[in-house]
């Protein structure tokens, strides 16, 4: 059997590239290390030491400031140097293939690349070239990959999952919105399955659904109302706008009517069903801004638990 | 070879410590064993200050080495640390590095007034220039044999392991 390239030769995280696959003692393991971390945020001096001395670069060949503001935080809470490309804007631009980036970069002793990249694969690619050149000291994290894959958030929603309900064996969960160009939904369904979850939902236009989703295990509602009943975790995913092509949708408004999530759709949940929203949200698009605020909604918790659980990855990363 | 009662040293430990208390005092115990007697020490010297816990894995100079260890635990001073008397608490003194770890955590809460140190046992084997305040024992093990605490409901005792 071809080893997991994500896992060294003793099952340790060696990159991140997707929770698809990823062993569930693996995924426990990084919940469960996420946690002293969060303690650390709440100090007088939120530094520790343990990336001290080592380099990391964020490449980000699609811009994304949040996320990249979120690992160079992570980054340097835990004492790394960090330095941010945004190749979007340098040199790729110049005419560099994207490997001939990564051997510039790693000649300058990096130690750790987040990467972002609007083609899936991408990071896996820059991964597999790293070992196949004997520089395998050096860690990949994927920092959202075309359609393919964005662990960290899938992880961080995990830990908040966990956080507010303990055990994913009794939960029903529902992922809402543009399940076919998320990557975020993608992270989020894998992750689930492998920790779990024994009802797992996908609610979705027909013309945003991918085609393998009922492969994926979820179970497919193309209604609001009915997929959310009785629900213990809402899911709510971003309208990719910067990703439609041609007309999936008719306008922003018609799609809030009937997928955006409102009081009067969330009554149907669980009383204490929590709402999650990976951001930047688009209010009055696929969330109201009366839920959005309201007490149900976790979103911001969900912010401050993903620089614990990207620390804990790159602690992880950094130490195997 | 035959190990001297843990709970017998848990009292001669708590009548060292006694005469130096203070109501600034707080007790921080070291994960695992330590924490353990942080709690029975709290309770026998009867302190206003609840007890606080660190686990040092974060601050590890073997994190390179070994990486990092599983089954980390959040570290814990429920109290402001900032011109307190801490008195550090751990079940068994060998090489010193935990204790350097732990001075180097509890400096990221604050400046405390002072900083002492209790054990257990004081098995020997420094590597770096650590020395107890209070110690209820001292053992003169091979660097091979290592000792630890075990907690059997409510009772403490002292076991040996490794070769």
């Amino acid at each position: 059997m071809a080893r997991n390239p994500q896992l060294n030769r003793h099952g340790e995280l060696q990159h991140l590239l997707t929770t698809e696959g990823l062993p569930r003692d693996v995924i426990t393991r990084i919940l469960d290390t996420a946690e002293p971390f969060t303690v650390v945020a709440e100090r007088e001096v939120k530094k520790l030491p343990l990336l001290r001395g080592k380099s990391v670069f964020n490449l980000f060949f699609e811009n994304s400031t949040r996320t990249r503001t979120t690992f160079e935080i992570a980054a340097k809470r835990l004492s790394a140097d960090v330095i941010n490309l945004n190749i979007a804007t340098s040199s790729t631009n110049k005419g560099e293939t994207l490997l001939d980036t990564v051997d510039n970069l790693a000649a300058m002793q990096a130690d750790m690349f987040v990467v972002r990249h609007a083609s899936s694969g991408a990071p896996y690619l820059i991964a597999q070239h790293l070992e196949a050149t004997g520089r395998d000291h050096i860690h990949v994290i994927n920092a959202g990959d075309g359609r393919h894959a964005h662990p960290t958030q899938g992880l961080l929603d995990m830990y908040t999952i966990r956080h507010y309900k303990r055990d994913f064996t009794q939960l029903s969960v529902a992922v809402v919105g543009d399940i076919l160009h998320s990557r975020v939904a993608r992270s989020q369904i894998h992750a689930l399955t492998t920790l779990g979850v024994p009802d797992l939902r996908a609610i979705a236009p027909k013309t945003l659904l991918p085609a393998d989703i009922d492969r994926l295990g979820c179970r497919v509602f193309h209604d609001m109302a009915e997929g959310l009943r009785g629900v213990d975790v809402v899911m709510m995913l971003r309208l990719q706008n910067e990703r439609m092509q041609g007309s999936l949708l008719p306008s922003p408004q018609e799609y809030f009517k009937f997928f955006g999530l409102t009081q009067e759709k969330l009554a149907l949940a669980k009383p204490d069903a929590i709402v999650l929203h990976p951001g930047p949200m688009n209010r009055g698009v696929e969330i109201d801004s009366a839920v959005a605020d309201g007490r149900q909604a976790v979103i911001l918790p969900q912010v401050t638990f993903g620089i614990a659980v990207r620390m804990a990855v790159m602690a992880m990363l950094a130490g195997n | 070879m035959s190990l001297p009662d843990a709970e017998h040293l848990l009292v001669v430990l708590a009548d060292q410590i006694r005469p130096r208390v203070g109501a600034d005092t707080a007790l921080v115990g070291l994960h695992t064993g330590g924490v353990w007697l942080a709690q029975r020490l709290h309770a026998l010297l009867g302190l206003m200050q609840p007890a606080g816990s660190l686990d040092v894995s974060f601050y590890r100079d073997d994190y390179a080495k070994r990486g990092l260890a599983r089954d980390t635990r959040s570290s814990s001073l429920p109290f402001e640390v900032e011109g307190r008397h801490l008195i550090l608490v751990d079940d068994v003194l060998h090489t010193g590095r935990t204790v350097r770890a732990a001075l180097n955590e509890l400096f990221d809460y604050g400046r405390p007034l002072r900083v002492e140190l209790a054990v257990l046992v004081d098995r020997g084997g420094r590597e770096l220039p650590v020395a107890p305040t209070y110690c209820a024992a001292t053992l003169d093990l091979p660097p091979g044999q290592r000792v630890k605490l075990a907690q059997d409901g409510d009772t403490l005792s002292l076991r040996l392991t490794g070769s």
